[in-house]
């Protein structure tokens, strides 16, 4: 009989401490509240939670051995079907995934299926006591992965481990990706976790080259002709930002939020001791309402702006994790619900000065069932602001598909890929974003192991 | 990797540096950039390509410090390498894809700006190469911060200098001299000015005065340089661009260029007190 007690609390940093810092902002689990969480489980049958989760770990099994206190176990059970546990735990949208599906959510509290796998994975890893997956002997083949965000990282783990010679093209100057670039510290640490993550992937024998620009310094069409790659995974990731297209966007102190972030994360602007210069203003306009907002406001409320967050729609229609959402106003953002902004207003130097909306209302559900925002005529208003950060979401980059013979795209010029990642050309498979557009780490970590496995039926027929 | 093979100065502040970056140096084409991480905590500084050896496996850049990310590239020797060098970004010029018959036909005059002369180098030595006709202006403030003079002479047609002091060649800015040229009967087909956005600016409306077509190569602000952070983008006819996927050559034309300058300074306040407080920590161990 599974234990009639709550879902355990986890402890976080306070939130007015934590909108003046970049530490993480949840501390975790420790050992007993992992134990007592883990308890809460009922161990069902045919568990929801593993046909929810996008890479099938086995729930019910790993929280199983984190009841029994063996945590290395436990963390063996996690690794055989994901090889980032440590982000998973910490970035997944879990409550409409895992969590989303727990037996236990219809009536009370789901089981924090999250907080318990990144407990694992970071106990684990602190404990040095890590999983060491078996990796078959070397087949001799050689696979090229483009890109070394999620997608990339799943395909490369899972076709190591089958014994293939991998090695990832990374354009950055640092592996991971979204996980580098996109994610700010204070949700996911770089070095504690995507670094070590990244180093576990190393161990299983892929190679990383870093500053090369597929389409640019190599194509596919060389890494298959010239390099004997034999086949080729495209985890290229998101794209080019979009913008709204009204007018004054390109004044001064409007950016994309890919920017924005870049220069936080990956260029670490927030450190005094780095060279990259940001600029968040006094009073910051955020603009859309998925976790790439709420990660820019918060950046911004922690560089010293007054922060809003605009969205067209109602806080029930936003599309970003609820712990994110949750987080944000317990640390200050504002939300400005039903708004849309209709032009940038810039001062005489050419530099933001407001935000000019117009205030939105639902109207009928459309064919998607979703009630479409409608502006209210006459509801003009303005929102005082020095910085305008544009968080509505990325369209593809075109530099793989047209560098790529036979490689096609669809009307939104994303890659065209089977179920299984196989693309227009033999040999090439693609996955995550690039395929789908901006989605999650696990959706993406989920396309690049169905692609690996579909590499692997290839080259094994070939 | 991207090892310092050969460094000298241009002039006091211009630093020519030969670069070991094999897999760029084998795809690199004129008309295109790369980016320089000289260390850990360094920016990613966007730089044009002013020659590239294949067979050597070697890139070469020209750097004038501005900011403190760029004091600290020409800050390294001979022999040290960079943290990251990578590339080539942007598209090719245009001209590459030209067939033998129209490179016969054209004749080119290429306004080279300060440390801009760099990036005209190796599209001027590719034109020459292939038929083209080619010729060239330099300009500085004055005499002694003209570069590339030998081996630009090396490449094309004519060469020809000007100072804003008068102290070597014609007395007067580029804009003047291309309309000297034009005035004296030279019957150019395409123009490509590079150099600072205000000198491509005023070089644009004189060829645009002379019915000459130009194209313009833009230093836009950018981060990664691959088009994932919009930082670079500018107005082109009316559309919004990103110069480093879909540049940096524009027709000039179409540019609004006023934009872009404002554009280009919008880091300039951190920047200055970066500069103000910065100490350079290459060479101290970093």
């Amino acid at each position: 009989m599974a234990n009639k007690i709550g879902r355990v609390p986890v402890r976080e940093q306070d939130p007015k401490v934590r909108a003046t810092n970049f530490e993480e902002v949840c501390y975790g689990y420790n050992v007993e509240e992992a134990m007592l969480e883990a308890t809460r489980c009922l161990h069902c049958k045919n568990p929801r939670c593993v046909g929810a989760c996008p890479v099938g770990i086995q729930i019910p099994e790993f929280i199983a051995k984190v009841k029994d206190g063996d945590f290395a176990a436990a963390a063996a059970v996690i690794a055989e079907d994901s090889s980032l546990p440590a982000i998973c735990g910490r970035v997944c949208p879990q409550e409409t995934q895992c969590e989303g599906s727990c037996i236990l959510g219809i009536k009370g509290e789901s089981v924090a299926i999250g907080k318990l796998e990144r407990f694992v994975a970071d106990w684990t890893r602190e404990q040095g006591q890590a999983p060491a997956a078996s990796v078959a002997p070397s087949n001799g083949k050689k696979v090229a992965i483009i890109g070394s965000g999620p997608s990339g990282l799943a395909c490369a783990a899972d076709l190591a481990k089958l014994g293939y010679d991998v090695t990832i093209f990374e354009a950055l100057h640092r592996p991971g990706g979204v996980l580098e670039y996109g994610i700010p510290e204070f949700r996911l640490p770089k070095d504690k976790v995507v670094a070590a993550e990244i180093e576990a992937v190393k161990a299983l024998g892929v190679k990383i080259e870093l500053d090369v620009i597929i389409g640019r310094t190599v194509t596919i069409d060389s890494l298959m002709d010239e390099e004997g790659f034999e086949a080729v995974f495209v985890g290229s990731g998101a794209g080019l930002p979009r913008f709204m297209g009204i007018p004054g966007e390109n004044a001064n102190g409007v950016f994309s939020a890919n920017e924005f972030l870049t220069r936080n994360n990956l260029m670490k602007a927030f450190r005094p001791d780095y060279l990259t210069p940001i600029h968040a203003g006094r009073q910051c306009v955020v603009v859309g309402g998925g976790n790439v907002a709420m990660d820019a406001a918060r950046t911004a409320l922690r560089l010293g702006a007054e922060t809003t967050i605009v969205y067209r729609r109602t806080e029930v229609e936003l599309p970003a994790r609820k712990e994110e959402v949750h987080h944000a106003h317990e640390e200050g953002v504002e939300f400005k619900m039903l708004t849309n902004p209709v032009e940038v207003l810039a001062d005489e130097k050419g530099w933001v000065r407001a935000v000019k909306c117009i205030r939105m209302e639902l109207g009928e559900p459309d064919a998607s069932g979703r009630r479409s925002p409608i502006p209210v005529e006459g509801s003009e208003f303005e929102i005082p602001c020095d910085t305008v950060i544009m968080a509505l979401g990325t369209s593809p980059n075109p530099l793989i598909a047209r560098t790529t013979d036979g490689l096609e795209t669809n009307r939104r010029g994303c890659l065209v890929a089977d179920e299984h990642g196989a693309t227009t050309r033999p040999g090439v498979f693609a996955g995550g974003d690039a395929v789908t557009g901006a989605a999650t780490v696990i959706l993406a970590m989920g396309a690049g192991r169905k692609a690996a496995a579909a590499i692997h039926e290839y080259l094994s027929e070939k | 990797m991207y090892k310092i093979i050969q460094k000298e100065m241009l002039t006091p502040n211009i630093c020519r540096m030969v670069v070991e970056a094999p897999r760029l140096a084998a795809a690199a084409k004129p008309g295109q950039f790369l980016i320089v991480r000289a260390d850990e905590k360094g920016e990613r500084i966007p730089l044009t390509i002013s020659d590239f050896d294949v067979e050597k496996g070697t890139v070469t850049i020209v750097t004038q410090p501005i900011g403190a990310s760029t004091q600290d590239i020409v800050a390294f020797e001979e022999g040290e390498s960079f943290a990251d060098v990578v590339g080539p970004l942007g598209n090719p010029s245009e001209f590459i894809e030209m067939s033998p018959e129209q490179l016969a036909a054209s004749h080119f005059i290429f306004i080279a700006g300060g440390v801009g002369t760099a990036p005209v180098y190796p599209q001027a030595k590719w034109l020459h190469a292939h038929g083209a006709k080619v010729d060239v202006i330099i300009g500085a403030k004055t005499a002694s911060l003209l570069i590339y003079k030998e081996e630009m002479a090396a490449v094309c047609d004519h060469l020809h200098l000007c100072t804003d002091d008068g102290s070597e060649g014609f007395h007067g800015m580029v804009t003047a001299l291309l309309e000297k040229l034009v005035n004296d009967g030279n019957q150019y087909t395409q123009a490509v000015a590079i150099g600072p956005m205000i000198m491509m600016k005023f070089t644009t409306l004189t060829a645009k005065k002379l019915g000459l077509p130009i194209v313009v190569s833009l230093n836009t602000l950018m981060v990664d340089g691959t088009g994932m952070c919009g930082a670079c983008r500018v107005t082109v006819a009316g559309k919004t661009r990103f110069a480093c996927v879909e540049g940096p050559e524009f027709n000039g034309y179409d540019v609004d260029f006023d934009e872009a300058m404002r554009r280009q300074g919008q880091y300039r306040a951190e920047e200055t007190e970066a500069r103000e407080n910065h100490v350079c920590r290459i060479g101290r161990g970093k």
